[in-house]
């Protein structure tokens, strides 16, 4: 092996690339966090619903997302499900930034069947007589999450969620098999243009880590600061 | 759909065999499973290791788990097949990069499991078998581990269903397992890549949730049989296949 080269990471048109991608990569990961929590916590309130039909379609969308692997996934929402929709929206959509777009749909709809799956077992973490407490009270089912059961179910749930999105974060780097330019990808390049593998696996290695790192290190201050209050 | 299933359905099964190389959903298969039970005996010393009481067997292990869970599985791939070879100075196939790959992986994952299942034997056990004159090795290896081995069985079956998954990876490098062969049927077909691509997720759904509920089934019944134990530790093993924050 040849002597690593640390100025083609600190410069020049390899340092761009690889730059570009860990941006690209910090923006798919931002992106799906931000839509994912929502709908994870619908679906957990689907599966805690006091609807049996609810509950069956929360705990099918779980079961059906969380038991197919991500490539297959982002395969059918990059190459398949544009299929189903007219020829005139598929090469508009083809023509555009469509990697990012099924990217994003396919890791926001992966990343929320596992959240959900741990919001929930943070609220089954509070006991019922709380929650029963709430609708003696004169509380809507909706109010009694909000306002009494959510915000004593968060404590519980943050470090797990967090754990999660270290996943999520790693899980980005599964976009580049439909060519998405994100960290991956752009380290695949720079070692197939200048065969500088070692350099450029470091830099990708180095970032994922940092990130996960911080993320545990996040988590495990909040588990300090707020800690699960014992009832 | 049903023509799709009927022209190709060999051939998504199990690849070119025999006239090629295996592939397809034989390959997946044979590929977690030999995985999972190379990783066995590693994430079983790793667990071990874990759970010691001596920091330096401690340590460099918790830093290999942190490594390992700090990366994607893509990256662990890709340094096994770029630099596997100029290790050992032979080409690597995409199967055996795949193995390895996975091997560590899952060896890292075990040996959180494993450690979990130790966790989880309350202390007392252990404190008997000392009393009682065995010496810290046989304690564990005939007091904690098989009651510890006896409570990680749901979580195995788990962690089989998350290697099958993980082993769609091997389609970034080529190797010809389920969702590269499903690729090769949708470039052939070409004008049907949504069936093509919703089939491949119901294999890979049928595979993985029978698995889980099997899982699922194998922890309800361990719960009933140790239902005189009612305190179980939040650590219990299920509970922790996700990462420890």
């Amino acid at each position: 092996m040849p002597g690593f080269d640390l100025a083609l990471l600190l410069h020049g048109q390899y340092h761009d690339w690889l730059v570009a991608g860990l941006l690209l990569s910090l923006k798919l990961g931002g992106v799906v966090i931000a839509c994912a929590l929502p709908l994870a916590i619908a679906i957990a309130l689907l599966r805690l619903a006091p609807y049996r039909a609810l509950r069956a379609v929360g705990f099918a969308y779980v079961e059906v997302i969380r038991n197919i692997p991500l490539i297959a996934h982002l395969l059918f929402w990059y190459f398949g499900a544009p299929e189903l929709l007219p020829d005139k929206i598929k090469e508009r959509l083809y023509a555009g930034n469509y990697e990012f777009v099924a990217a994003a749909i396919g890791l926001t709809l992966y990343a929320a069947a596992f959240m959900a799956e741990n919001i929930r077992s943070g609220i089954r973490a509070i006991p019922t007589v709380q929650f029963e407490a709430g609708r003696a009270l004169g509380l809507s089912f909706m109010a009694t999450m909000r306002r009494v059961v959510l915000p004593q179910a968060l404590r519980v749930t943050v470090p797990p969620l967090l754990s999660q999105t270290v996943i999520l974060w790693n899980d980005t780097s599964i976009a580049t098999v439909i060519g998405l330019g994100e960290m991956m990808y752009q380290a695949a390049r720079v070692e197939s243009a200048s065969f500088r593998s070692t350099e450029a696996f470091v830099f990708v290695t180095v970032s994922y880590l940092a990130g996960s790192l911080a993320l545990t290190a996040l988590a495990a201050w909040i588990h300090r600061r707020w800690p699960v209050r014992t009832l | 759909m049903l023509e799709l299933i009927q022209t190709y359905w060999l051939y998504f099964l199990v690849g070119q065999y025999p006239d090629g190389p295996l592939g397809g959903v034989a390959v997946t298969v044979l590929l977690a499973a030999l995985a999972l039970m190379l990783a066995m005996p590693i994430g079983l010393l790793l667990g071990l290791a874990r759970t010691s009481t001596v920091a330096a067997l401690r340590r460099p292990v918790s830093a290999l788990v942190y490594l390992v869970r700090g990366i994607p599985l893509l990256l662990v791939v890709f340094w096994t097949y770029f630099f596997l070879p100029t290790v050992t100075g032979v080409k690597t196939g995409q199967f055996t990069t795949m193995l390895i790959a996975l091997v560590v992986f899952d060896g890292v994952y075990l040996a959180e499991i494993v450690r979990a299942g130790i966790q989880s034997v309350p202390r007392g056990q252990y404190e008997a078998a000392r009393a009682l004159g065995l010496d810290h090795r046989r304690a564990m290896a005939r007091v904690i581990l098989p009651q510890a081995l006896r409570s990680m069985l749901p979580s195995l079956v788990n962690q089989f269903v998350s290697t099958i998954k993980a082993t769609s990876l091997g389609y970034i490098i080529g190797l010809t397992e389920t969702s590269f062969i499903a690729t090769q049927i949708n470039s052939q077909v070409f004008t049907k890549p949504a069936q093509v691509y919703l089939l491949l997720s119901l294999t890979y759904f049928v595979l993985c949730f029978g698995l889980s509920r099997f899982a699922f089934m194998l922890e309800r019944r361990l719960a009933r049989r140790d239902l005189p134990r009612v305190a179980r530790s939040p650590g219990s093993p299920t509970a922790s296949t996700a990462p420890t924050a």
